[in-house]
């Protein structure tokens, strides 16, 4: 298994992937070794039963909606591209990038995009807004038969209250980005022990 | 004419070296099957050894540390990362104990968790051959390392030449003499009468026969605590990595074998062997039945003239870097259990049997042309199921007492993940301690 990882991928192709999403070139051996040994059906590609298979994953209670991510509009098969695309989110942000050139467009794992991809989590149809059902949907998620519909409810009411500044009733991402701001350093963070 | 007496010529040069090559192959299989015959099977017969299989364990290693050290020259020069580096996150439950109520944010919490077991998750990766850090010059553990230096190159070379051209073919001819020894004269000792002289012999040919499967799979390995054991009447648990276990822990000591009946040789390897010794097979549907399965094996653990059952609770075969969660049947059967940890050394051969990989004979080929398998066995003292204990918490104590002698990691996920789904309640687990936090908020809030 492990000696197709670096043979099946080209130098030009670790090169591109670099530059799109700043991975260095071990992290991104390592992972596409982690591509195959997940890719069961060995074509390349990913499907949704391939993430489903990881336990630790299908036990999340946002699982499905993680794995969703992974998956561009209405596609069940994520490449290799795709797949370090989506992971380039959490690679935690380093200060000597933003040095780099200022006419880049902005790298993947900024502070916007990080929250943008928050934010699809909820907003499912992309309308750019988190309506009362879509965040109903997602407590529902976390906290399965637990609690009572009402009270599920009330807690719903009670964030888009606090959240909501200009009076429609849902969450704009600019809305959001003001409630989920401070939060993103400490756990996103984290995530560099396992891409060192 | 001329090309007629250029024929004759010819033919007069070839015939004596026609019959000199005869004389030399016959000497060289004389010579060969004589010292096969001393070195290897007579101290097979009587488990004594010359110690030739350490002095070839201590010549590999010396030429790994040489080769692992070029290599590391190798990538320094080259800045390439050469070993995997070892995760261990520690899944804590940090990040939301000081929310209290819902924030937008506590999907971040789940989001971190999920995203990292995509990136490494501890359970997959016990289903495939642990990685090595070092190269043990074999193309089928070689993770990153690329070609560095002629002299690497030609060393492995090399390797491939004495592991398939002279070492598998012998240990192919000593694995065939091993299992046909087996199979004839545990069939001979199945004609004498039950009683002590039939319970000896078959002893000693058992363990005669696995010692010559043990070398024939050059199989180096060191026994630790054998005073403890298993005794008649006992139950004897291990870890499994892959079949070989079997033939390790059989060639140091007698049991009952515990298994599904098979068909071809495998089944026949069986039938034989039942005749000489009472192991248990079960027919493909008997195994479903558990109140079968469980009576015969208590059966057999209350006749103490009988041998100690040996049984793999983990159900399928790990990696050999975890303990998986072990079936509670066997320790429900109530008689004293004896634990034995079995620890593979990857250096030499990864000894894991990946069954959606290769198949058994495949895999088979695969261990007989490693260089060798050395591994460690460790007896541990023996355990009984405690007051107020239920099965399932004495399979986990046992299970923790393995791993921690082994090395392992200890895991509760079941070893049946390999093929199937993981169960809802887990999930729901997860869910109802998030919603616990949240409500007991609400409670504080609707009292204040």
């Amino acid at each position: 298994m492990g000696s197709r990882a670096s043979t099946l991928l080209r130098e030009e192709e670790i090169e591109e992937i670099k530059k799109e999403t700043g991975f260095s070139h071990s992290q991104i051996t390592r992972l596409y070794s982690r591509f195959t040994s997940l890719d069961k059906g060995e074509n390349g590609t990913l499907s949704r039963e391939d993430f489903q298979r990881i336990p630790e994953l299908a036990i999340n209670p946002l699982g499905d909606r993680i794995i969703n991510a992974f998956f561009p509009e209405g596609e069940d098969q994520v490449n290799f591209r795709g797949f370090m695309r989506t992971l380039a989110h959490f690679r935690p942000i380093e200060d000597n990038e933003k040095n780099k050139d200022p006419i880049a467009s902005e790298p993947l794992n900024s502070r916007s995009n990080k929250l943008l991809f928050a934010f699809r989590l909820y907003d499912l149809d992309r309308d750019d807004k988190i309506s009362r059902d879509e965040l109903l949907q997602v407590l529902r998620m976390m906290v399965g038969v637990n609690i009572s519909d009402e009270q599920l409810g009330s807690i719903a009411d009670r964030t888009i209250q606090e959240a909501d500044q200009n009076g429609d009733n849902s969450i704009s991402f600019n809305e959001f980005i003001k409630v989920g701001n401070f939060l993103i350093f400490c756990i996103f963070g984290n995530m560099n022990y396992y891409l060192t | 004419l001329e090309g007629n007496d250029g024929m004759e010529l010819a033919l007069k040069y070839f015939n004596p070296f026609d019959n000199l090559l005869c004389i030399l192959l016959g000497i060289s299989f004389t010579v060969w099957f004589t010292l096969l015959l001393v070195f290897i099977i007579v101290p097979a017969i009587f488990g004594v050894s010359f110690g030739i299989r350490q002095l070839y364990m201590k010549t590999l290693l010396k030429i790994f540390e040489w080769a692992t050290h070029r290599i590391e020259r190798g990538a320094k020069d080259n800045n390439h990362l050469l070993y995997k580096p070892y995760s261990n996150g520690d899944g804590s439950n940090r990040d939301l104990d000081h929310a209290s109520e819902f924030e937008m944010s506590d999907i971040f919490y789940f989001c971190r968790q999920g995203v990292e077991s995509i990136m490494d998750d501890e359970v997959t990766k016990r289903f495939s051959a642990e990685e090595l850090e070092s190269w043990n010059l074999l193309t089928r553990s070689n993770y990153n390392f690329q070609h560095i230096s002629l002299r690497l190159t030609v060393l492995w070379g090399l390797g491939v030449v004495i592991r398939y051209g002279f070492l598998l073919p012998l240990r192919v001819t000593l694995a065939f003499t091993g299992v046909g020894l087996l199979v004839v004269l545990t069939s001979i000792i199945g004609f004498l009468p039950n009683g002590r002289m039939k319970n000896f012999l078959s002893e000693q040919v058992h363990l005669m026969c696995y010692r010559i499967c043990v070398r024939a799979l050059t199989a180096i390995i060191t026994y630790h605590d054998s005073e403890n054991k298993p005794k008649n009447g006992g139950i004897c648990v291990a870890n499994h990595t892959s079949p070989i276990d079997v033939i390790i822990l059989a060639s140091d000591g007698c049991y009952a074998m515990v298994g599904q009946i098979h068909g071809g040789l495998m089944g026949v390897i069986q039938k034989s062997m039942v005749k000489a010794c009472p192991h248990i097979w079960f027919e493909r549907s008997e195994v479903k039945d558990r109140h079968l399965v469980a009576k015969r094996l208590s059966d057999h653990v209350e006749d103490k003239t009988k041998l100690p059952i040996l049984i793999f609770p983990e159900g399928t075969c790990i990696n050999n870097t975890s303990v998986m969660m072990f079936k509670k049947g066997s320790f429900e059967i109530g008689s004293t259990v004896y634990p034995v940890a079995i620890k593979y050394d990857p250096r030499f051969g990864d000894a894991f049997w990946n069954s959606s990989q290769f198949g058994m004979v495949n895999y088979l080929l695969r261990m007989m042309s490693s260089w060798a398998i050395v591994c460690s066995v460790w007896y541990l003292p023996p355990m009984t199921r405690e007051e107020g204990e239920d099965a399932v918490q004495f399979a986990n104590r046992v299970k923790a007492a393995i791993a921690r002698q082994g090395g392992l990691v200890d895991l509760l996920w079941d070893g049946g993940l390999k093929r199937g789904k993981v169960k809802d309640t887990f999930k729901e687990e997860q869910q109802k301690l998030y919603s616990k936090m949240l409500v007991g908020t609400q409670e504080d809030r609707s009292r204040s």
